[in-house]
């Protein structure tokens, strides 16, 4: 049996992710370029938001076999500081405009969808339980992100520069997807994590597929952020994630265990 | 031009339904972001199985000001209801 230490750690991983970027999806309530866009952004945040409850819930769970005080999925989402944050850097960069975002959610959706996939096929039941549902949702993700990057990619002069100049941005944050650290292959190892090293290939050919037909270019070999263990996974986030939290965690923080 | 993206009328089918129902209309910028954007406007609760979209400007109706001519003809011709006719009370589901 694996650590449960170990184990909390990896659903801290698989939840932080979709519950940052569905707080950064929020920013945009209000603001997204047309009503309808708005709504349909908000929407990826609430089913992202979903999938966090469900990893931390379980998370909180596993931690009650080790810790004498175990947390519930709302004090791990809302008490935790940056530093205890497993999430992926790409998932806490800033909105910035709508290019921004899209290339931030096409990155990560054609990753979470392969990685959930894998995830469907874990030792632990609860895991493949939890992952089978999110891939439904992450398949609609998947098209909707790929769809805005043909339309911007191959729109007009000043949508493509912008697309690429995104995507050119967000490109050294995309190493981390791909390398597993100690955690990760004990949990490979134990068959209950999914291997990273393996979606690097189908989620490279995504990618180049959708960036061909946005008449958009594959960025060269850059350095890699967080990669040898020391990035978002490992706690180590860049400047963007504590005023994310500030934001978010702001009601319970100021007053602890309110509710409505 | 007009910078405004054209409209779309939306049409859902509910899990029980048989027929398409108008929903509402919202803006794309082509069939297939409509049809995305009715899914993410119209169908958040759970309310269709099935979407149509058509283009508004491809909708031709009656106009208003044809009302009486079209319509008020129908409102004295009750005998076109089939209930006037006796019907045995064997046949069922009528």
């Amino acid at each position: 049996m694996a650590d449960d230490r170990l184990l909390f750690d990896y659903l801290l991983r698989l939840g932080d992710s979709p519950l940052v970027l569905a707080q950064r999806l929020g920013e945009w309530v209000g603001k997204g370029p047309i009503v309808e866009e708005d709504m349909a952004l908000t929407n990826v945040g609430l089913d992202l938001i979903g999938q966090a409850r469900l990893w931390l819930s379980y998370a909180g769970e596993v931690e009650a076999r080790f810790a004498p005080a175990p947390r519930d999925e709302d004090q791990l989402a809302f008490l935790r500081d940056a530093g205890a944050f497993r999430n992926l850097l790409i998932v806490e960069q800033p909105n910035g405009n709508f290019a921004d975002t899209i290339a931030r959610q096409f990155l990560f959706d054609a990753w979470h969808l392969l990685a959930l996939r894998g995830l469907s096929a874990s030792r632990d039941s609860r895991i493949a339980e939890i992952a089978a549902k999110a891939a439904k949702e992450a398949s609609y993700h998947v098209e909707r992100s790929g769809d805005w990057i043909v339309r911007l990619g191959d729109g007009t002069e000043e949508s493509h520069a912008k697309m690429q100049a995104a995507l050119d941005g967000l490109w050294m944050y995309t190493g981390e997807m791909f390398a597993p650290d100690t955690t990760e292959l004990a949990l490979i190892d134990a068959g209950i994590a999914c291997d990273l090293r393996l979606l690097a290939a189908p989620w490279r050919a995504h990618v180049d597929a959708w960036f061909a037909a946005a008449t958009l270019k594959v960025p060269g070999e850059v350095w890699m952020q967080g990669g040898g263990g020391r990035g978002g996974k490992q706690g180590i986030h860049t400047e963007h994630l504590g005023r994310l939290l500030a934001e978010m965690q702001f009601l319970q923080r100021a007053y602890p265990g309110a509710q409505w | 031009m007009s910078n405004e993206w054209p409209l779309w009328e939306i049409f859902i089918r509910s899990q029980h339904g048989l027929a398409h129902k108008h929903v509402g209309s919202l803006h794309a910028s082509d069939a297939a972001m409509a049809i995305k954007n009715a899914r993410d406007v119209y169908t958040r609760r759970n309310e269709g199985v099935s979407i149509w979209a058509v283009r508004s400007a491809d909708i031709v109706a009656s106009s208003p000001g044809d009302k009486e001519a079209l319509f008020e003809p129908a409102a004295s011709k009750v005998y076109r209801h089939p209930t006037f006719f006796p019907m045995p009370d064997e046949v069922k589901h009528l």
